[in-house]
């Protein structure tokens, strides 16, 4: 089993001295995917975003690897060209290297601008992992709803007013969507369970196509928390099943998580700002109880999905 | 050797000899048989390429940029509403500095929708940072081709050769191609600035940058277009030494005693020169200009060319939509404002949505740039 003295040991490959928020999700999930995917060399590739602009003001940089940044709905493309030049060298016997391309998108760039690109890199298999660093909104530009966004949130696009509680939509299953690409790989996971996460990556690193992680990374400033409680929100998302942590490989599904006691989805929405709204008044409990009724019948179909299209040799192993 | 190909076929074949390292692209009326016909080269083994068929022209442009920030010789063909979807990623290859060449079978743009040739395509994307030739044949077309690979390479910024759609692109000529080998070592191997996928010395492609910094990175993009007329001019030379062949940036017709002129750009040029030939025939002093290299605009040469004459008739493939000209029309009078005596300058447009302009137009043109005076600002050629 991978030990956190094993990856505390690995160089940090996404440098201190950036400019994320404290608290920020998305800049963990980074670091840990870093980390977890050494020792194999990567070359990456980012969407415009939060990222972007934390990482990258030029003249500063926090990559201890190449990366290429062109523009918003351009992760997939970008590294699919990235992809494609590496097979044309290894092709002409130009790199040795086993290199690993890593893509990062946030929930914007992958589930509404980039999604044609990204459906693309997967349907012509380019051997690299697209990671989302999913926030649930356009956090970048001010928090804006994407179709990542959960049913009730309060987003600047979506605002809680006198008729309408937040966003009016459930999120968009991305998984999914990707599963239907039939991947090699892909995974949901959240930055506080390093070791699911780092394993994921891994996993994720070295299936023979294109792989893909979808990443919970709470938002200090988007979901209005104490930047104190970043994980304890990424934790809270798991044990509410809100966010399950599974993986699809070989065709078949996992649950890489059971809570021990699942707790309601008051429990996840209570510390945020986003659905503070929704509290004491009853045309919020209506939407609280139908966050609650999706959340269940998510899970409850994610355990058919296990059921029916499980591994057995897993159950053994567990 | 001799052949005949038709534009999209001899572009295919100049692609095929330049074998580069990466083509990404999507299929688009009236360009979709060169990378169509490159496949085939794919698919026999012909060629090294690594092609990736994306869905779309914005990822095909994208892709070209990833595998270009990695040192790759890359290429790809498109028109029309596909370049239009490409207009975002072009002006990032250009500030990347990468050193991409596209092959454009030029196309109007919807709406309406019309699949035929004019520039409304290539001229949309003149302020990309895209250096942007205009070929008159298909020879010329295959030349430029490979030509652009060098002159991009050595000018670090992208080429867009345009031949017209249907015009050129469908349209079988006498062409004569080169050796296999002769191209080859025309071209040499990339030299390019960086490579990603140098994972063992970390680059980062593509920052962020502040009030402080895109200025400069802007102003050096800047420079690297001024500075690129010389290139063109130097490859030309070589080409020409290897190849016998070449074309002039700006090229005279029968200009010299000329007193009224036309500036053109593309394939009417030969229908230019058949009115020309008409005209001086029955003694009447016409010439024509012809403008090949559109980006960099070509100011020093225009301004010394078109001083030299009394009227000057302007034909643009496409109208810029301001009320008050073609694009090349406003160009060209900011070209020729601080001469202390300037010609006559007249706007003409021209064959839009691929409407025929047959030698009488052109002659219609010449005899009223011959007559110094138009009552319209702009004319329409041709319009019912």
């Amino acid at each position: 089993m991978l030990k956190l003295q094993d990856l505390a040991k690995n160089k940090e490959l996404f440098s201190s001295g950036h400019r994320a928020c404290a608290g920020c999700g998305e800049a963990l999930a980074v670091r840990q995917i870093l980390l977890a995917a050494q020792p194999r060399p990567v070359v990456t590739a980012m969407a415009t975003g939060c990222l972007e602009i934390f990482s990258s003001i030029y003249p500063h940089s926090a990559w201890q690897v190449p990366m290429i940044h062109t523009a918003f709905e351009t992760a997939a493309s970008t590294a699919a060209g990235v992809e494609a030049a590496y097979r044309f060298y290894r092709k002409m016997g130009r790199i040795e290297d086993d290199i690993r391309i890593i893509a990062f998108a946030g929930d914007g760039g992958t589930y509404d601008i980039g999604l044609q690109a990204l459906s693309g890199a997967l349907e012509r298999r380019h051997r690299f992992l697209y990671v989302c660093t999913n926030n649930e909104a356009y956090m970048n530009t001010g928090i804006q709803r994407s179709s990542a966004t959960p049913l009730g949130a309060d987003t600047t696009t979506s605002p809680a007013g006198r008729v309408l509680l937040g966003k009016v939509q459930h999120r968009k299953n991305i998984m999914e969507i990707v599963i239907a690409h039939d991947v090699a790989y892909a995974g949901q996971t959240t930055v506080f369970f390093w070791r699911d996460l780092a394993s994921k990556v891994q996993k994720a690193l070295d299936a023979p196509g294109p792989s893909f992680l979808n990443v919970l990374v709470p938002c200090p400033l988007g979901w209005r928390h104490q930047p104190s409680e970043t994980l304890k929100l990424s934790k809270l998302a798991a044990d509410t099943c809100y966010w399950p942590l599974y993986e699809f490989e070989n065709g078949r599904y996992k649950i890489n998580y059971e809570p021990q006691k699942k707790l309601p989805i008051e429990e996840f929405l209570k510390p945020q700002g986003r659905f503070r709204h929704l509290f004491g008044i009853e045309e919020g409990a209506k939407v609280i109880s139908e966050l609650q009724r999706f959340v269940d019948e998510q899970w409850d179909l994610l355990h058919r999905k296990q059921a029916l299209f499980g591994a057995s040799e897993n159950k053994d192993k567990d | 050797m001799i052949v005949a190909k038709t534009g999209n076929e001899a572009l295919a074949y100049a692609m095929k000899q330049i074998n580069p390292d990466v083509v990404a692209a999507y299929p688009i009326t009236p360009s979709t048989e060169i990378v169509q016909i490159f496949s085939n080269y794919v698919s026999d083994g012909e060629v090294d390429t690594e092609f990736v068929a994306v869905e779309s022209e914005h990822s095909a442009m994208t892709a070209c940029i990833g595998a270009a920030a990695c040192g790759c010789r890359v290429m790809t063909a498109t028109a029309s509403q596909g370049l239009a979807l490409m207009h975002e990623m072009l002006f990032i290859a250009a500030g990347l500095r990468l050193p991409i060449v596209m092959a454009v079978a030029s196309r109007s743009l919807s709406s309406p929708l019309n699949i035929h040739g004019d520039h409304s395509d290539s001229v949309a994307s003149r302020d990309s940072g895209w250096m942007q030739f205009f070929c008159e044949t298909v020879q010329e077309g295959y030349d430029t081709l490979i030509q652009a690979v060098k002159i991009a390479e050595r000018a670090y910024l992208p080429a867009l050769v345009a031949i017209d759609g249907f015009i050129l692109s469908h349209c079988q000529e006498r062409i004569e191609i080169f050796d296999d080998r002769d191209v080859r070592e025309f071209l040499g191997k990339p030299k390019p600035n960086y490579n990603l996928l140098d994972w063992r010395n970390p680059i980062l492609v593509g920052p962020a940058t502040l009030q402080d910094y895109y200025f400069e990175f802007k102003r050096s993009e800047i420079e690297g277009m001024n500075r690129a007329l010389p290139i063109i001019e130097e490859v030309q030379e070589e080409f020409k030494k290897r190849f016998g062949r070449g074309y002039p940036v700006l090229e005279e017709y029968r200009c010299d005693d000329a007193e009224a002129v036309v500036l053109v750009m593309g394939s009417a040029c030969g229908t230019c020169r058949v009115a020309v030939d008409h005209l001086r025939a029955k003694g009447k002093r016409v010439g024509m200009v012809k403008l090949r290299v559109f980006r960099p605009l070509v100011h020093p040469l225009l301004k010394k060319s078109l001083a030299k004459f009394k009227a000057v008739g302007v034909l643009d493939r496409v109208d810029a939509v301001n009320s008050y000209g073609g694009p090349l029309f406003t160009e060209v009078s900011s070209v020729l404002y601080d001469l202390p005596e300037r010609p006559k300058l007249f706007s003409y447009v021209y064959g839009l949505g691929g409407r025929e302009f047959a030698p009488e137009d052109a002659t219609f043109v010449f005899e009223q740039v011959l007559s110094g005076k138009k009552d319209e600002l702009v004319t329409y050629i041709g319009v019912r």
